[in-house]
């Protein structure tokens, strides 16, 4: 098993396979949650996921998001990004300092 | 719910030490979530300046596909990326961040650089696109450790910030009172025994004179 997985929908992950990467190609939300929970099982190390997918499967991610592996991490996807993971990073900033600070 | 005591001095002295390890407790808390919040200020700095620029990057490795595979035809490049090149490694190692167990991971690079497919029937722009894609795989690896470094900070900061509120404003004020309320109490009966003694000299004096 390889140790970074992509998910997302072909157009954007196919690269990946390029790049030595584990690709799986899944937009549906629960889908991608139960291929999450495979790669945990089988300890991959980083699973990138498109910004889509990565709202879709949020149940699963937020799972996995207080152990240190996997790391959960949205992508952008060929469409552009649609501001979810920078949404990710601020709600970190808001969760441990109670206010969403700009650095 | 305030403290179950009873007013002796025993307990008394047990709620002193509770509250003196209470107190410290708390300083130590506090000391910890102040540093926490401190070095993830810096991580998280480096979060967004790295997520603003994998975003760009990604897009540009993005787009750069699109035109390939509008130069040559969908199965052609599915065919191309069939097979996949020597699977990514990466070294995983972990590093305590004040008692944060957080990932430490490094890329190692597949070996070769180059494509795993042949250059017939292929268009440049998927080199490109390819080319473009592992060279950002570094970053993205950085990417990975430094934002799951900051979810895991922002738990304990928040766990921490917990723990340190209960003291100050929950067990500390209920282990005050419950010790003043018990020095009250011994106080008064001191005073009642003092009286009764008073009044039995008294009596015994006014029955010998």
């Amino acid at each position: 098993m390889a140790d970074i997985a992509i998910i997302g929908d072909k157009d954007s992950v196919l690269l990946g396979r390029a790049a030595g990467l584990e690709v799986y190609f899944e937009t549906d939300g629960s889908a991608a949650g139960r291929i999450i929970d495979r790669l945990a099982a089988a300890n991959t190390k980083v699973i990138f996921i498109t910004e889509p997918v990565f709202e879709a499967a949020s149940e699963t991610v937020k799972k996995y998001k207080s152990k240190p592996f996997p790391a959960i991490i949205p992508i952008p996807d060929s469409t552009g990004t649609t501001g979810a993971a920078m949404r990710n990073v601020s709600a970190n900033v808001e969760k441990a300092i109670g206010a969403d600070l700009q650095f | 719910m305030a403290i179950s005591y009873k007013p002796t001095r025993m307990e008394m002295s047990r709620l002193k030490k509770r509250l003196t390890t209470a107190s410290r407790g708390h300083k130590l808390m506090k000391d910890k979530r102040d540093e926490t919040v401190r070095r993830f200020i810096t991580y998280v700095r480096r979060n967004r300046e790295l997520r603003v620029r994998v975003e760009e990057l990604m897009s540009a490795a993005m787009s750069s596909f699109v035109l390939a595979k509008a130069a040559m035809s969908t199965p052609a490049v599915e065919e191309a990326l069939c097979f996949p090149a020597a699977s990514a490694k990466i070294e995983v190692g972990s590093a305590k961040v004040l008692s944060v167990e957080v990932p430490k991971l490094t890329y190692i690079p597949s070996g070769t650089h180059g494509l795993s497919y042949g250059v017939m029937g292929t268009s440049s722009e998927l080199d490109t696109a390819v080319s473009k894609f592992s060279e950002l795989m570094p970053l993205l690896i950085e990417l990975a450790e430094v934002e799951k470094t900051c979810n895991l900070l922002a738990d304990e900061i928040e766990k921490t910030r917990r723990r340190v509120n209960a003291l100050e404003y929950v067990m500390i004020p209920q282990l005050q009172d419950a010790i003043h309320d018990i020095s009250m109490k011994l106080d008064e009966n001191e005073r009642g025994n003092l009286t009764r003694l008073m009044k039995t000299k008294d009596m015994l004096k006014a029955k010998e004179g």
